[in-house]
């Protein structure tokens, strides 16, 4: 690819020849334009609104006990679910890429389903099953063990929501790198753990860790599904996104920006990661 | 010498398990949206007035949400102490589809177990440039109305049935009081999943000309958002809200919280917390306290839902589930 | 057979890879989804029927699938455009962008559904110009719904083009125009043709997205009963009456459209690869 030169014009076209200068110029104004109403704006006003009432609210909003209590909630349930689905996508697409098998299409799309399941649904179903009135609810009761309303529940929610994107990930990259490098391996006399740890892992490193982002990035930001199994205790039960809905609620539109412009940065460094990530992958990929 | 550790360790363990119930109960007090700075303040003399009187140490947590959403929160496993909640109804729901607590909890304590009560007012902005000063006004074309959904509010049940009462009363027949209510909600320029994002709705992106709201509420928006740019506008005619508190017994029983439960509800009947209860814009049901915070209220004539729709359940299944009056009323895509 | 291996192979862990996937999958996905399922079956089939025949119900459904179709075609427009302008052109803070595509991706719902409001409500940064010069009211109106379910599917379409823009051989194109193509007969055989699969696939995965969405939506829909009213507000709204069975109901049906939906993707993507290796 070209590289910038510091003289390049404004907007340049990397292929040799474009006969129309103006396309890019139109092409890029339409794109940020695009970009700028669904995107930027609304970033910036999280920023604005945060700011509004001066850095002194925004800080003691998030200084705030219950504004830690929720970011510490937030980060264990990520911390839990994130490497479980790490395990689980490594393992699902072990066996969808290097094997051969019926119903292939239907057990993707059956790890596909929990991205498109509306959160409502997702925190419900849990509720059906461990809720009080539910499958189990009577003897979990029984036992003093407590699932829904309380951190299991907000665990199990996160985790069903961030289910399928390591193995989404991970699948398709798998299937292109094909299995000769694995058969090679296992002929030269290497056992499972070292081919995992040698052969698969490496190669697949960069696209596992862009799933293990995209996965944490929905942990920490996942509001529908977590509110119907939080119970939202003050304190206790509600996760970073639940305290700003509350202080929403509250009439304390500062503070919720606050916490909100919190979760924005948090995904702003996730996606620096990401970039991060892909370009010591593309110079990886390069000979 | 191990065993020796081992045991000390064990008599650790059992202390530090002990400790926390002896000198601290935790209460769960699960109530309905607006009622978080009532109960701040409250939890606040409760806790206060509890250790001076027994020397244990108190604390209260607080979860607020819808108040169907909180109930079925309850029903389904939040381990709820005391449910301090927006109407009867969703009491009525834990009762009987949890058995958690007994069918007449009502009647355990006084007043109907509503310690405080409020009405259903309306909100309007500064000069009140649309003239309204009754349910009437609410209805002539062109006034745009914000309220919550029905369906999903306990606050926007009461917003209906005090103008379900108020047409009734003054037309005299069911008849009338179903066109009442069809031309009302179709002034109803947004109608919000709960009584906070109606009030947000009116006031922060300045949508609609009155605002059918809680009394306390409007208060609260009032002196939190806008002071100076609205008006509070009461009706000749409201209903009597009396949100109800009551004591839920299979949890504080299985928890051994009871005593303190109930010494939490009974304290409202005091005349401090009766105080509070004012100072955060409730009607007081102590008469000294009332008087004392007359001004502070407007006066206006009250009817209760058991006088006019034969109490909650009766109101609930003939107006409010599915086919029932709201959804064959409000038609929006019928005109 | 299901999940029968079909030919041998040197490689080992099949049995335990496999076995897991199935379990947890299982344990995490399928039986609590069942769960809906069994909910709505102790209500009989005209019940069932009753429910989700009900015309705020069809509305609902409409207004969700809708409001997803729409979001994700103007996605699937725009987004093929960004991923092209990404990719081919440089420009002052590019980077910048590229990484933000991911934002709504990562932000809570509820959040975008705030901002989002505040934005385009008649007195917002847009909404107030917006509703001045062409007396469109985007926010607590169908259009509002249309937004946030714009922002939401945003960056699906984009991240599954770009990379195939970014193989995309350029001699192919130049090719094309050296034999005199011009620019827009290019894209339509040359382009399109090639991004064609990953461009179906963002569109779906953008969809699947919309339709269940919640935390954004119910801020800035209006949330009026047959006209901005969503599907899942609609199963808040019977939860909220203890109406479990009618709430599973509509979840029954959505859940049902969601795998459909997706399992059309990915035999879409099954053929195309299929399609691809063939042609090789």
């Amino acid at each position: 690819m070209a590289s910038i030169a510091s003289s390049a014009p404004l907007v340049r076209a990397t292929a040799r020849r474009r006969p129309v200068a103006w396309v890019p110029i139109v092409l890029v104004g339409v794109a940020l334009a695009y970009l700028s109403l669904f995107l930027f704006v609304p970033l910036f006003a999280v920023f604005f609104e945060a700011l509004r009432k001066g850095w002194g609210v925004y800080l003691a909003a998030i200084r705030e006990p219950d504004a830690w209590s929720a970011v510490k909630l937030t980060l264990l349930a990520a911390a839990i679910a994130v490497p479980l689905n790490l395990v689980f996508g490594v393992a699902a697409a072990w066996a969808i890429a290097k094997f051969d098998f019926g119903g292939k299409s239907l057990l993707i799309t059956l790890i596909d389903l929990p991205f498109s399941v509306s959160p409502v649904i997702s925190g419900l179903i849990y509720v059906l099953m461990f809720g009080l009135q539910g499958w189990f609810g009577p003897w979990l009761a029984e036992h003093e063990l407590k699932v829904v309303f309380a951190v299991p529940g907000i665990v199990l929610a996160t985790v069903f929501v961030t289910f399928p994107f390591v193995a989404r990930e991970l699948i398709p990259l798998m299937q292109a790198q094909g299995r000769e490098e694995e058969e090679a391996a296992v002929l030269l006399g290497a056992n499972a753990w070292q081919l995992l740890w040698r052969v698969t892992l490496p190669n697949v490193k960069w696209g596992l860790l862009y799933g293990v982002i995209l996965c944490n990035a929905r942990a920490m930001g996942e509001f529908g599904a977590v509110s119907v199994v939080s119970g939202h205790v003050r304190g206790y039960t509600n996760t970073l996104p639940l305290h700003i809905e509350i202080l929403y609620n509250e009439y304390n539109f500062a503070a919720a920006f606050a916490c909100a412009s919190l979760l924005a940065l948090l995904a702003l460094v996730t996606l620096v990661l990401k970039t991060a990530v892909e370009s010591r992958q593309a110079r990886e990929q390069r000979p | 010498m191990i065993h020796r550790t081992l045991s000390r360790l064990a008599f650790a363990v059992a202390a530090l398990a002990a400790t926390p119930a002896l000198a601290e109960v935790t209460l769960l007090n699960v109530s309905y949206d607006p009622t978080r700075e009532l109960y701040q303040d409250y939890n606040k003399a409760f806790a206060a007035h509890w250790e001076a009187k027994t020397k244990e140490k108190v604390t209260i947590r607080q979860s607020h949400g819808g108040a169907g959403k909180q109930a079925r929160a309850v029903i389904d496993g939040l381990e709820a102490d005391v449910v301090t909640l927006a109407l009867a109804y969703d009491i009525d729901a834990i009762a009987e589809k949890a058995k958690l607590l007994p069918a007449d909890w009502q009647k355990r304590l006084p007043h109907n177990s509503a310690p405080y009560t409020s009405t259903i007012i309306f909100l309007v902005r500064k000069g009140n440039p649309r003239g309204i000063r009754d349910w009437d006004d609410l209805v002539r074309a062109g006034v745009s109305v914000i309220t919550p959904n029905p369906k999903t509010s306990g606050g926007a049940r009461w917003n209906y049935l005090a103008a379900w009462g108020y047409a009734l009363r003054k037309y005299g027949s069911e008849a009338k009081a179903r066109d009442f209510i069809a031309a009302l909600y179709r002034n109803v320029a947004v109608l919000d999943s709960g009584a906070r994002g109606s009030t947000t709705t009116f006031v922060e992106r300045g949508i609609g000309d009155v605002l059918i709201s809680w009394e306390n509420e409007a208060y609260l928006a009032l002196k939190e958002l806008g002071p100076g740019k609205f008006e509070i506008v009461t009706p000749s005619l409201s209903i009597l809200a009396e949100p109800p508190v009551t004591v839920v017994d299979r949890n504080v029983d299985k928890k051994g919280t009871r005593k303190v439960a109930e010494a939490y509800l009974q304290y409202w009947y005091t005349p401090q917390a009766q105080e509070i209860a004012a100072r955060n814009y409730y009607r007081p049901i102590d008469p000294k306290v009332a008087a004392k915070f007359e001004k502070q209220f407007a006066k206006v004539s009250l009817f209760g839902i058991d006088e006019v729709f034969g109490g909650w359940q009766k109101a609930q299944k003939a107006h409010f589930a599915d086919g029932g009056t709201f959804d064959q009323l409000y038609q929006p895509g019928k005109k | 057979m299901l999940f029968m291996r079909r030919s041998h192979s040197v490689l080992p862990g099949f049995g335990l890879a496999l076995g897991f996937t199935l379990a947890y999958l299982s344990l995490l996905v399928l039986i609590p989804l069942s769960a809906a399922f069994a909910r709505t079956f102790t209500i009989s089939w005209e019940a069932f029927l009753a429910h989700v025949t009900a015309p705020r119900v069809v509305a609902s459904l409409q207004l969700s699938f809708g409001a997803a179709l729409a979001a994700a075609a103007v996605n699937a427009v725009f987004g093929l455009l960004v991923a092209w302008v990404l990719v081919r052109y440089r420009f002052p803070g590019r980077r910048v962008v590229d990484a933000l595509v991911d934002l709504p991706f990562a932000l809570p719902t509820a959040v975008a559904g705030i901002a989002l409001t505040a934005i385009y409500a008649g007195n917002g940064w847009l909404g107030e110009p917006l509703l001045a010069l062409t007396g469109v009211k985007v926010a607590f109106t169908p259009l509002g719904v249309f937004v946030a379910l714009t922002f939401i599917g945003l960056p699906f379409v984009v991240r599954t083009v770009q990379p195939v823009l970014e193989d995309l051989e350029k001699e192919l194109e130049e090719a094309a125009q050296s034999l005199g193509a011009t620019p827009a007969q290019t894209f339509s055989r040359v382009i399109l043709p090639t991004v064609m699969p990953a461009l179906l696939t963002g569109f779906a995965l953008a969809f699947a997205r919309a339709v269940g969405e919640y935390g954004s939506v119910i801020f800035i829909a209006g949330n009026m009963p047959l006209v901005s009213e969503i599907a899942p507000l609609i199963i808040i709204a019977k939860l909220e009456q203890y109406d479990y069975a009618g709430a599973t109901s509509v979840a029954v049906v959505m859940l049902v459209a969601s795998f459909l939906l997706l399992l059309l993707v990915n035999l879409l993507q099954w053929w195309s690869r299929r399609y691809a290796e063939n042609r090789d």
